[in-house]
């Protein structure tokens, strides 16, 4: 379950790239004028991806200038909604959906493959530094179950060996093919399709 | 069963592709400017012929709603915001309208921000479909490249403008007065209602609130005319709609079926049956995990529409539908499903933060036997505590699950959790805690 904990390593400074100030400006022009506060969620989103996929204390408070609005609401922004991280988490960050529809079809296998393979806590960096899990709740795609979220592509209809086949795919720095590990193109039955046949091989 | 060619979602399993020229193909956007040319009456209108209810999990009727919408924009601007916040443990439908049918959603906004007078439209999308976010920006871009949005959209004469905003992983922005909130950058937690959004919503502005299928529907049945939607169905309770099953089936799946179909139907025929065949199941959460579950005996008949449901103590919800057979440890599942609920519990009113906590760690213990008997009716009456004291449905949705499975497996949990500390027919053990009530029955 995600603990919400702020590092207790802190860098000094944070600032958005020239790119990002740009993707920013043009954010906050989709919201009225005077509501920039609106564009703290994308904001925090930008200063994420940009420093390595976590968030530092620095980040809020110049997001915070940046919106003109107060730091506080800023941090309790940032410490409300489970996707941001405010710990370094690993370049490969694994997220388990253990709610009952993925639990009924063995996502705590999955978690288990996570133990052996990644470290033994979640949101504990892996020896070599690279990759990290955590249990999450529902990710929306139970008709796929289990499934995980590796950074942002979703992985679906797995099992225990097919998860390692990922991780040692992930060890060796190669991302391997998102989406269903069955041959599921989509959310259909598989064999039985019933319906819309006649669009089957349009 | 309902034909092919009254489905709605053609390309439900993206046997076509989601891209502006085959969704034209499949006819949508064919005649968006008769359709608002005959006005905003006519449409609210037909939709209330239509009697289409909305499917995010509350059932209320549309027409209904956006005639709620001031009907002259005074000082203040009127805001549709479309809830793709789908987190709904066991729904997955919105994410396959937002992958393979985005035009069906687009369409769906020009003509209900017609309908309601709005300009702007915000898409409000869970942070975790960030792929589906893409797919939809891309074809937000399409539209607008294509003239369908923007200045004179679709030829109409009426200015629109689609943002998607992402969310960031918090269930409760699904409830329409936090998902409010979170646009203005600020926590999601519910609001008091009343006032409700239709009058003051979003930045205080009147604003209407609906889910993705609800929007992606109002197309084809303007088009169709609202007489054939209702004829699918049975009265009130009318149209088709995306049932997701999940859980111990052989083949999970979404599929498009008509309202009041019977459940049987629906796991036999589409989704493959239970795993290890109907005896072996145990119970069905009917619509997404706030929801009642429901015994076997009542799966064999219950039609899946929302009254029927409610008949039936439970409720059609987003209609996730998870079966869980006779393998698994229903308490087990259940003490999950509260686990995700005190987790996702914003913090706002006190029975809601404290009592889903209660709630899990009971049926944690229950799951293991080490509970007392009389935890059992204690745990209920945490659930009425809840349950109606919260500012937002949460309460509801957090203490349903368990009350279902109280009422339904009650001798089960009592089976595996016997102990009794008031000393009653455990006469020879050699330390009484209770004494008194011994003494008492003696004096």
């Amino acid at each position: 379950m995600a603990v919400k904990k702020i590092s207790k390593e802190q860098p000094e400074n944070f600032e958005f790239s020239k790119k990002n100030k740009e993707t920013a400006d043009s954010i906050i022009k989709n919201y009225p004028l005077g509501k920039q506060q609106s564009a703290v969620m994308s904001l925090l989103y930008l200063a994420q991806k940009q420093n390595d996929n976590w968030i530092p204390l620095s980040a809020m408070k110049y997001i915070a200038k940046y919106l003109d609005m107060p730091y506080i609401k800023v941090y309790e922004v940032a410490t409300f909604y489970s996707m941001y991280n405010l710990t370094p988490v690993g370049k490969y960050f694994f997220q388990v959906c253990t709610t009952t529809p993925c639990m009924l079809r063995g996502a705590y296998n999955l978690v288990d493959v996570c133990k052996r393979k990644i470290s033994e806590e979640e949101n504990r960096l892996s020896e070599d530094g690279k990759t990290s899990w955590l249990e999450v709740e529902c990710l929306g795609a139970c008709v796929n179950a289990p499934m995980l979220q590796l950074n942002e592509d979703y992985y679906e209809d797995l099992d225990s060996t097919k998860l390692e086949q990922i991780i040692d795919k992930i060890n060796n720095d190669e991302v391997p093919q998102p989406g269903s590990y069955r041959g599921r193109l989509s959310s259909e039955p598989e064999n039985t399709r019933k319906t819309l046949i006649g669009n089957k091989n349009a | 069963m309902l034909e092919d060619k009254d489905r709605i979602f053609q390309n439900l399993y993206n046997d076509f592709g989601a891209d502006l020229t085959s969704a034209k193909k499949r006819g949508d956007w064919k005649n968006t400017k008769e359709i608002c040319g005959k006005g905003r009456e006519w449409i609210i209108n037909e939709i209330k012929v239509s009697e289409l209810r909305g499917r995010g999990g509350a059932g209320f009727p549309t027409g209904l709603k956006w005639s709620f919408a001031p009907k002259e924009v005074g000082s203040r601007p009127h805001y549709l915001v479309i809830n793709a916040d789908e987190s709904e443990p066991g729904t997955c439908k919105d994410r396959d309208i937002l992958r393979f049918e985005p035009h069906k959603l687009i369409e769906g906004c020009l003509i209900a921000s017609y309908a309601v007078n709005a300009h702007k439209c915000y898409i409000y999308i869970r942070g975790e479909y960030f792929n589906e976010g893409q797919k939809l920006q891309t074809a937000i871009d399409e539209a607008y490249n294509a003239g369908l949005l923007g200045k004179n959209s679709a030829g109409t004469d009426w200015e629109l403008d689609i943002y998607i905003h992402y969310g960031a992983g918090a269930y409760i922005c699904g409830e329409e007065t936090a998902l409010l909130e979170s646009i203005e950058g600020k926590k999601g937690q519910p609001r008091l209602k009343p006032p409700f959004p239709a009058l003051i919503g979003l930045y205080g502005c009147p604003t209407i609130i609906n889910n993705v299928e609800t929007i992606s529907v109002v197309p084809t049945i303007l088009r169709r005319g609202g007489k054939w939607f209702s004829s699918l169905g049975r009265p009130k309770n009318t149209g088709s709609k995306i049932y997701c099953i999940s859980g111990n089936v052989n083949n999970p799946c979404n599929v498009e079926e008509e309202m009041g179909i019977p459940l049987k139907e629906l796991i036999e025929k589409h989704a493959g049956g239970v795993i290890g065949g109907w005896d072996n199941l145990k119970a069905v959460i009917p619509g997404g995990s706030s929801m009642p579950l429901l015994p076997k005996e009542t799966c064999e008949t219950i039609k899946m529409d929302f009254d029927a449901c409610v008949e039936n103590k439970t409720g059609l919800g987003t209609a996730g539908i998870v079966v869980i057979n006779k393998d698994q440890d229903i308490i087990k599942c259940m003490a999950r499903i509260a686990r995700f609920y005190k987790h996702e519990s914003c913090g706002q009113c006190t029975p809601c933060r404290e009592g889903s906590g209660w709630m899990w760690r009971m049926l944690e213990r229950m799951a293991k036997g080490e509970a007392t008997r009389d935890e059992v009716d204690m745990l209920l009456d945490v659930t009425k505590q809840i349950e109606g004291h919260t500012i937002c449905a949460f309460g509801e949705g957090s203490s349903w699950p368990v009350q279902g499975l109280i009422r339904n497996f009650k001798d089960e949990i009592i089976e595996r959790n016997k102990f009794d500390p008031i000393v009653k027919k455990q006469k020879d053990i050699p330390y009484l805690v209770d004494q008194h009530l011994l003494e008492k029955e003696n004096a």
